[in-house]
């Protein structure tokens, strides 16, 4: 129940990368024939992760990761483009590895806005289109967001971006693979992608990047993934990523997502009338199809995690108890939850193998959780 | 961050949890803001504290440190409760993680809150106002707060 954080590597995904360690070894960059063996799987791979998408094999850029990609669509969009103009653009609600890129970016000579999202978690076109100005060259916006799940209307805001001639990120990496995505139909320009979200490795992302961009490379040296990423390919964490690609394509043109979007409206009904006040945090229609989210006032979100640990489910909260750090998580604040109804937040996110037997679980060990913690505080209910 | 063995127990089966009717001091600490709230009930007799109970918004670091403070200074004079540190707390516990130590000192000033509402309420005084500002155990630099699994 926390498939939002990482996700199990599908068997078959392993056994897809283990010839990559043992027998295949060679270096795609090498011109005999183990070397050839490799750059034919890195090849293949390509073409899987592309497909996912709708994008052509060469506009897929392997990277060590989500976190990698993010940076190298902000920062090398921005240096790429900075004699053009030095303003860019994000919202409240991004990954840490966006915020943090943007924050570093605005701290070394350039200009940048942060736009606010709605109490769904929604980031308005009006104010997008209020913020372009003739020196914006970028604007990252999630695709859809880790903790409320909230889904952006990515096509609305990307559509404004491509009119006033702005490049267009999105950290794709909660969405891709769980829900049908198409940069055919989309106007986006850059997509970051990781694999361990969708039962492939960790350490391995990728990001598309739309035929014609330029990018300024994070990494120099020996000029590999086109040149945007030097260093010798990881082959079996891309043969990895590649199949892991390939089974998410196949789940999705099954209604995997369809069956997870029951499951998780189960999850919701469930919680919603057995839990008293709780409520949902993020969009109830455009929402992640895997992804539940709760405030549970006068509750903190660190002993419900726990306690549920106990029963057997893995949960995640964004309460600052969770996180080691004073205050609860910047996208509850920025939805406009009070740090106290914050500190109670609970997700709880599905995957291809929950069963209706696993939410019924949850809907059943939950309630006396909470009922508990409850009687233990000092709040009642007002 | 993992939490002991003692710990775990004490926030999985905590003692001493509810109100106490009609009690002879209450202390108030913490702050919902910041994620916790410890509220301590005494019963004193003859100068001994006869019954204590604990109600507690926060964390399972939280939860137990309110449980073991309780039994800690059950049947304990007010002078020797007083003598009941953070530190004492922790180590009952088989130690806290680092980030949690702020739970053991809203242990000990739950405490020491109940017990000054008692000693007030002996002069005839008034009861003082309760909470607090929130508890840090760093004062986090920019990127140094670790996060939660995304």
């Amino acid at each position: 129940m926390d498939h939002s954080a990482t996700t199990p590597v599908d068997p078959k995904v392993v056994e897809a990368m283990v010839p990559f360690f043992t027998e295949h070894y060679g270096n795609p960059n090498s011109l005999h024939g183990w070397g050839k063996e490799a750059r034919s799987a890195m090849d293949r791979a390509r073409g899987q992760v592309a497909s996912l998408i709708g994008a052509e094999p060469k506009e897929i850029i392997f990277t060590g990761g989500g976190s990698e990609a993010d940076n190298l669509a902000i920062k090398g969009a921005a240096w790429a483009m900075r004699d053009r103009g030095r303003h860019i653009i994000t919202s409240a609600i991004e990954h840490h590895a966006v915020l943090d890129a943007f924050k570093w970016l605005g701290k070394n000579g350039f200009e940048v806005t942060v736009l606010p999202v709605d109490r769904e978690g929604l980031v308005s076109p009006e104010d997008l289109k209020g913020a372009i100005r003739p020196d914006t060259t970028l604007v990252s916006i999630m695709f859809a967001n880790n903790e409320i799940g909230t889904v952006q209307p990515i096509g609305e805001l990307g559509g404004i971006c491509r009119e006033r001639g702005v490049l267009f990120h999105t950290d794709g990496v909660q969405a891709a693979g769980h829900m049908p995505l198409d940069v055919r139909s989309l106007p986006v320009d850059m997509l970051t992608m990781a694999a361990h979200k969708m039962y492939g490795p960790k350490g391995i992302g990728a990001l598309y990047v739309r035929r014609g961009i330029k990018l300024t490379p994070l990494i120099h040296g020996g000029g590999q993934e086109f040149g945007l990423r030097s260093g010798t390919e990881n082959v079996p964490l891309v043969v990895g990523f590649g199949m892991a690609a390939e089974m998410a394509a196949e789940r999705l043109s099954k209604g995997e997502h369809e069956r997870e979007a029951q499951l998780r409206d189960r999850l919701i009904e469930g919680v919603l009338s057995s839990v008293e006040d709780s409520f949902v945090t993020g969009s109830r229609t455009h929402r992640l199809p895997f992804h539940a989210s709760f405030c549970i006032p006068r509750v903190e979100g660190e002993a419900m995690v726990l306690r549920l640990d106990f029963a057997g489910v893995a949960a995640s909260s964004g309460s600052a108890c969770t996180s080691g750090s004073l205050d609860p998580s910047h996208v509850l604040l920025s939805i406009g939850l009070p740090h106290e109804l914050a500190h109670g937040s609970l997700r709880l996110t599905l995957g291809k193998d929950t069963t209706q037997e696993d939410v019924d679980h949850v809907l059943s060990v939950l309630p006396p959780i909470i009922k508990t913690l409850r009687d233990m505080s000092p709040y009642k209910k007002a | 961050m993992a939490y002991s063995e003692k710990v775990v127990q004490y926030f999985m089966n905590p003692v001493n949890v509810g109100e106490l009717p009609d009690p002879d001091g209450v202390g108030e600490v913490g702050n919902p803001k910041c994620g916790d709230v410890m509220k301590i009930y005494l019963r004193i007799r003859d100068g001994k504290i006869e019954d204590v109970r604990f109600q507690t918004f926060g964390c399972a670091a939280a939860i137990a440190t309110s449980s073991m403070v309780t039994e800690m200074v059950k049947g304990k004079t007010i002078d020797e409760a007083l003598n009941v540190t953070n530190k004492d707390v922790a180590e009952a516990l088989g130690g806290l993680p680092p980030e949690k130590v702020h739970c053991s000192l809203l242990a000990e000033q739950g405490i020491r809150a109940a017990i000054e509402d008692y000693l007030r309420r002996q002069r005839g005084e008034s009861p003082e106002p309760t909470g607090g500002s929130c508890f840090s155990h760093h004062e986090d630099e920019e990127g140094m707060e670790s996060r939660a699994a995304d």
